[in-house]
């Protein structure tokens, strides 16, 4: 015990006085959170248009006014040939083309159908699908205006139409901070432990430091814990200044679920991201293999984690990463305890897989460490 | 300088795949000696050092530290010796004091001795008015003197250096040297490499390794009448000069 006070006193000193290990712990937080979820937005907005417009009719009028109306799109060119617009595709100006055919309104009135033509420019995959997604929509709502228009007129044949209403439950009203903001939490955290504490340990090895702490009777054990204490104690910290400093304060986000669960949470899985943080020391010798190292498992567990894509709608290879990841488990638990409000029963399973893979990493680590001594 | 022996190596061997750093390496050093360990770069003065200071396991050949087993009282070793590496190892960004406190907690130090020796060791040092400085600003001179203070600051019986003057002025050097003749007189016995052959006149006994061999033992006196050469210098060259190894295989 004396030893550990020892070993701990050394690290929180030299943690104190690099200022930018003091700046990585209270800044990044605070910085990413406030402007990630500003910019990691699924809502998209400003969809460039090219309208090709042949039939100049007040119905091809009205359903222009629709679209720009609508807030999404925002009116790049207005052309009179398809050609025109086909040039703003390729310069990528633009992101969407409506051609209206001629005789649109005089089909739609004399046949009652007409037919409109979309292109859509799939280079930018999320602007392309979600653009095309709202223009149809807004075109559905046009043709149901018109229906209506004429039912009301003519008082001829009642067609019914289905309108679905939808209503999303925990996130009512879809907000984006709230469904980013706990992410984005973990993944602060996440790097915040693996990234400092492989760093720190290979950096004593680097400088030869540990080869002074291995002829000292200072045990493996003793050693681990010196390092690992302190990075659990700023995994902490970071997650409570981002949790309470910024998700509360600017976002007004509370947890609706016990902060005990939550806590507990974080500590097992902090043990278990550390424990990777000292697998990856034990194989690098010099910080810029651990930095890559780092990296590479950084990118794959927050790519693989569902922070940004549903776990769902991975194919079944990738989904196997995912739940091998202990990064998935923790946004899974962060988003359902603070948006849905989940207690300890309903995330027994997380809270046994999260344990597990604490004693797995750092067993494994504890094992690896031998060798190199 | 008695007659008990506190480092008694037989045959110790260290192998790397198909290359032997350290062959057959056979030896007694006696409490209080000066004991020098000369060799070309590459002869294996830091593989054979490694494996008495506990950082590295011989692959044969067995050897007591201070009456303890290198395979099995490791620990033990390790409570009694102090090391002081080539590359400067201790915290830069920690004070000084921080530094001793630290290494002499770990080692074992009571609480109620460490502020008093901390205070003796400062003086005899002179570098009280360095003592709260971050070690990193201090000059290396200075940084190899507090290294070696702190190897020895919790007793050891036995304390290993490897080349501890590199770099380092001919003037701090003898300094040095004064701080390893009173911890010999003190009864610890030093085990120091180096590449200075005055250095190796200090000493009260030498080694010559060749080649990952021991290719002569004995005091410097008798050392140069068997080469019958004027100087350690001449002797270190008759022995090196036929070396096949070079310091890029390693």
């Amino acid at each position: 015990m004396r030893t550990l006070r020892f070993l701990l006193q050394k690290e929180f000193r030299q943690i104190f006085r690099n200022s930018n290990i003091l700046r990585m712990i209270i800044a990044m937080p605070i910085i990413q959170l406030l402007v990630m979820p500003l910019a990691a937005d699924y809502e998209i907005k400003n969809i460039r248009i090219s309208l090709v417009d042949h039939d100049r009719s007040p119905n091809s009028q009205k359903l222009k006014n629709k679209i720009i109306a609508s807030g999404y799109f925002e009116l790049n060119d207005f052309n009179v040939s398809f050609d025109e617009s086909y040039e703003q595709f390729q310069r990528n100006n633009s992101d969407l083309i409506m051609e209206i055919p001629k005789d649109f309104e005089k089909s739609l009135v004399v046949d009652k159908q007409a037919n409109l033509f979309i292109a859509v420019n799939a280079i930018n995959g999320t602007n392309a699908t979600v653009g095309s997604a709202y223009l149809n929509r807004i075109i559905g709502s046009f043709n149901r205006d018109i229906r209506l228009d004429w039912i009301t007129s003519n008082n001829s044949v009642n067609t019914a139409t289905i309108e679905v209403s939808s209503l999303n439950w925990f996130n009512p009203f879809l907000n984006y901070p709230s469904f980013m903001v706990p992410g984005i939490l973990v993944i602060l955290v996440t790097m915040v432990g693996a990234y400092m504490c492989a760093l720190n340990i290979v950096k004593e090895k680097e400088v030869g430091t540990i080869e002074q702490i291995n002829v000292t009777p200072v045990k493996k054990h003793h050693f681990i814990l010196g390092k690992l204490i302190p990075f659990w104690a700023i995994g902490i910290f970071v997650f409570t200044l981002g949790l309470f400093g910024v998700a509360w304060l600017v976002y007004g986000i509370v947890p609706l679920g016990s902060l005990l669960t939550l806590y507990v949470f974080l500590a097992i899985y902090l043990i278990a991201l550390l424990g990777i943080g000292l697998i990856i020391s034990t194989y690098s010798n010099t910080q810029q293999q651990a930095m890559s190292l780092a990296f590479f498992c950084m990118m794959v567990f927050l790519l693989m984690s569902g922070l940004f894509t549903p776990v769902d709608s991975m194919p079944e290879w990738a989904k196997w990463i995912a739940i091998a990841n202990p990064v998935t488990y923790f946004i899974d638990v962060v988003r359902l305890v603070v948006l849905k409000g989940s207690g300890f029963a309903a995330l027994k399973t997380q809270f046994l897989i999260i344990s597990l893979m604490a004693v797995f990493f750092n067993t494994w680590a504890v094992l690896n460490y031998k060798k190199t001594m | 300088m008695t007659n008990e022996v506190v480092i008694k190596t037989d045959k110790l061997t260290k192998q790397y795949g198909d290359f032997v750093a350290a062959n057959q390496i056979t030896l007694e050093v006696y409490q209080g000696e000066i004991f020098g360990f000369l060799g070309a770069n590459g002869a294996g003065k830091t593989t054979a050092m490694r494996m008495l200071c506990g950082l590295s396991t011989p692959s044969s050949g067995s050897a007591t530290i201070g009456g303890f087993d290198i395979y099995k009282e490791t620990e033990q070793i390790k409570k009694n010796i102090g090391y002081m590496s080539q590359k400067f190892s201790l915290y830069e960004d920690l004070t000084v004091m921080e530094n001793i406190r630290f290494f002499g907690g770990i080692y074992g130090v009571p609480d109620k001795d460490l502020k008093e020796r901390m205070r003796s060791l400062i003086e005899t040092l002179g570098l009280k008015s360095e003592a709260d400085k971050l070690v990193g600003s201090l000059p290396l001179g200075w940084k190899q003197k507090l290294a070696f203070s702190v190897a020895i600051f919790h007793e050891p019986k036995i304390v290993f250096l490897d080349e501890p003057t590199g770099g380092v002025d001919p003037v701090t050097r003898r300094q040095f040297w004064d701080l390893i003749y009173d911890a010999s007189d003190k009864g610890i016995t030093i085990f120091v490499t180096t590449h200075y052959m005055d250095e190796a006149e200090y000493c009260n006994r030498v080694t010559m390794m060749v080649d990952g061999y021991i290719k002569a033992l004995d005091t410097p006196y008798k050392l140069k009448q068997q080469f019958s050469a004027d100087s350690m210098d001449d002797v270190f060259y008759e022995l090196a000069r036929n070396a096949k190894r070079r310091e890029d295989q390693l």
